[in-house]
């Protein structure tokens, strides 16, 4: 690189550059070797009168979406200026080294690192199999016994564990099916022209072989909320691995948790690193067991997430009992909102499988008419009863 | 402008956002920047933002500014290479190959001929690299288009060259000046961020909007551009599904001297609520923005 050959006052600032670069990538940035390159190379550019513009290049160049775009300030004023944030970056580096593994969450991950180590490994599963094999489904329904049963009675801590990893394994099984749905059609609509004629040269140019071609079908989309309220708090953990299974690495996916407030936990559920997945969902998770505000929660997904989560193709699964403290007007007028921008809405109420149980309270009243499919979750079977309901739009 | 990294130092911003104002466009000085860094680097530049805050209004001035052409791209769910790169023109393949029936040609001469650029159609992504003079390249809402087609883009942004398995790899005649917008209804790819300048684009603040209202309006007295652009300013601080855009309040503005309402304050009422179709894109919003509202509104604005 040219700078290098410079004097050494160049040098040295080439060097504050390339600090600067660092700085940005160890709070979160993705900068790239070009972009490093291109902000070195606008030194020269720079008049050091101008820092308010030089600042105001620098981030047209390094930021690359808005978050950054925001952010980008208080960082150049703690690299440049040297004030407070700096630190910020040191810390979360070491944060990183020695994770605490808070207590609510040992129980999720703990097998969650012997299955990684077995996905490592694929001698080591011994005949466990991966679920993108299409075993996850085959073991699930050898399981009798623990599937039909109502996820309240689990108590014994290894069977909640075992029920815990076959609601990953199905929620998986799912997710593969639906996901092999993106083909090619035998049945086409369109002549492909390009390839007839290609076909057609052998012949002289007369089109005899007809090339046709269809759209592949997309996968449906999958948009999780996920009551993780006080009453719920029989199926959350489970419910939870069960989304954990359905969303992790499934790009077009997403997920929330709600009590009172809404968090997005998709980033969370797609680390690969158990330990950082914890550590994530446990930071998020304070308040859970309280009580629930499903319509103001409603209200803060459509305002803030759904321009962007939800599309023509999205099927959003609430799961909850729809034990809510808020007003139902707000519930119904936010789950309408829901329901124009996605495509189905499907409530899943573990209460339902309750002998006796009538939804009766008021939320669920109100909802009711707005759901394009209600359903009981209290055991495996519902779980797995859902499939039809997502591969078909 | 030059592609050259170093040498001359950079135009100063004002000087540049006055000469984007004497194109039409009232740039901010992020904005400013962001344009010209991706043309002293050739780079493409990503805007993104809400609907309405004149993203694709910067291609147009940028156009204008450094007096080229502007190709547009809009894009779509279901947008492909043949409908945004090329397509063959096959009515005249079919036409040639009849043609060459009777004169025995070699079926590789055939091959060679029908498929040679002329029969090429060429679309706005090829049109815009295969333009001798450098031109202005936007594509519109790229979030619309798929993914798919994004990995098509980055050939054309990151190489400016674009393959065709029949003919072999296009490269640029000349490197268009690229911009790329998004309202964000969908994540990009990094791998497509990358590749850009990024800037965010927001609603412009009460002096740039009323600078662009003065502009664009010049008939409108300045007093109710005053007031006009406090109403817009305070309305979009509620709590709306979709906030009006700078284009909102342009139309507004216009609706306003057509009514000929000279003051919101003292003008009809009913008159004034009538007009707010022009801002209010939604039902919801609609209902939402009672003539009490709009009374509010304007005590603030005035």
């Amino acid at each position: 690189m040219c700078a290098l050959l410079e004097p050494d006052r160049t040098r040295a600032a080439a060097g504050r550059m390339i600090g600067f670069v660092n700085h940005l990538r160890l709070n979160g940035f993705v900068v790239g070797l070009p972009e490093a390159e291109a902000a070195v190379a606008l030194l020269g550019d720079l008049d050091l009168h101008d820092l308010a513009n030089g600042r105001l290049r620098l981030r047209a160049l390094l930021a690359k979406r808005k978050q950054e775009w925001e952010d980008f300030d208080d960082l150049f004023e703690a690299y440049w200026f040297a004030s407070g944030r700096r630190r910020d970056a040191w810390q979360r580096k070491t944060e990183h080294r020695k994770p605490e593994r808070p207590g609510v969450w040992n129980e999720h991950f703990a097998k969650d690192d012997a299955a990684s180590d077995a996905a490592g490994n694929p001698h080591s599963g011994g005949g466990e199999g991966e679920a993108e094999s299409g075993d996850g489904r085959l073991i699930a329904s050898r399981q009798h016994y623990l599937h039909t049963r109502d996820l309240r009675h689990l108590a014994d801590r290894g069977e909640l564990l075992e029920a815990e990893r076959l609601a990953e394994r199905l929620a998986r099984a799912l997710r593969y099916r639906l996901a092999r749905r993106y083909r090619l059609e035998a049945a086409a609509e369109r002549l492909d022209l390009r390839r007839t004629l290609r076909r057609s040269l052998a012949k002289g140019g007369d089109p005899i072989d007809l090339a046709w071609r269809a759209r592949p079908e997309e996968p449906v989309r999958v948009v999780v909320l996920l009551d993780v309220s006080g009453s719920m708090d029989l199926y959350s953990r489970f419910f939870l691995q069960f989304v954990k299974g359905l969303v992790g690495g499934w790009a077009e996916s997403d997920a929330y948790l709600f009590h009172t407030r809404l968090l997005r936990i998709t980033e969370s559920l797609h680390e690969r690193d158990p330990i950082k997945a914890m550590t994530r969902l446990s930071l998020m998770t304070a308040g859970m067991g309280g009580g629930t505000e499903i319509g103001g929660c409603l209200k803060v997904f459509n305002e803030r997430y759904a321009k962007r989560a939800l599309n023509a193709r999205s099927v959003v699964i609430v799961m909850s009992d729809g034990y809510d403290t808020g007003a139902p007007e707000l519930l119904t007028k936010e789950l309408a909102r829901l329901k124009r921008r996605a495509r189905r809405l499907i409530w899943l109420n573990p209460l339902l499988g309750w002998r006796d149980y009538e939804p009766v309270n008021r939320a669920m009243v109100a909802a009711r008419p707005l759901l394009d499919h209600f359903a009981t979750a209290h055991s495996l079977e519902s779980l797995a009863a859902l499939e039809p309901q997502l591969a078909r739009l | 402008m030059t592609s050259e990294r170093r040498g001359e130092g950079l135009e100063p911003l004002p000087a540049l956002m006055d000469r984007l104002a004497a194109v039409g466009y009232m740039a901010d000085p992020p904005l400013a920047a962001a344009l010209q860094l991706s043309l002293k680097l050739n780079r493409p530049l990503l805007l993104e933002g809400e609907a309405g805050v004149g993203k694709t209004e910067v291609a147009k001035a940028l156009a204008a500014l450094e007096g080229r052409r502007l190709i547009r791209l809009q894009c779509y769910e279901g947008l492909d290479a043949s409908a945004a790169l090329y397509e063959w023109n096959y009515q005249r393949q079919l036409l040639a190959i009849k043609a060459h029936e009777h004169d025995r040609a070699e079926a590789e001469a055939i091959e060679e001929q029908i498929f040679s650029e002329r029969y090429l159609l060429r679309r706005p992504l090829l049109e815009a690299i295969s333009s001798d003079e450098p031109v202005v390249l936007l594509i519109d809402e790229i979030d619309r288009a798929d993914e798919a087609f994004e990995a098509y883009l980055l050939e054309v942004l990151s190489d400016y060259q674009i393959t065709v398995p029949e003919l072999g790899t296009i490269a640029a005649r000349s490197r268009p000046a690229t911009v790329l917008t998004s309202n964000a209804t969908r994540e990009l790819s990094d791998a497509l961020r990358r590749r850009c300048l990024y800037s965010y684009v927001d609603f412009p603040d009460e002096a740039r909007e009323l600078a662009i209202v003065l502009r664009r309006v010049p008939d409108l007295d300045r007093r109710l551009a005053e007031q006009l652009v406090g109403f817009v300013q305070a309305l979009r601080k509620e709590d709306l599904e979709k906030l009006p855009g700078i284009a909102e309040t342009l139309d507004w503005a216009a609706a306003l001297l057509g009514l000929g309402i000279g003051d919101l304050a003292s003008g009809d009422p009913a008159t004034l609520q009538a007009s707010l179709v022009c801002l209010l894109k939604t039902e919801g919003d609609q209902k939402a923005v009672v003539p009490e509202v709009v009374a509010r509104l304007v005590g603030k604005a005035a």
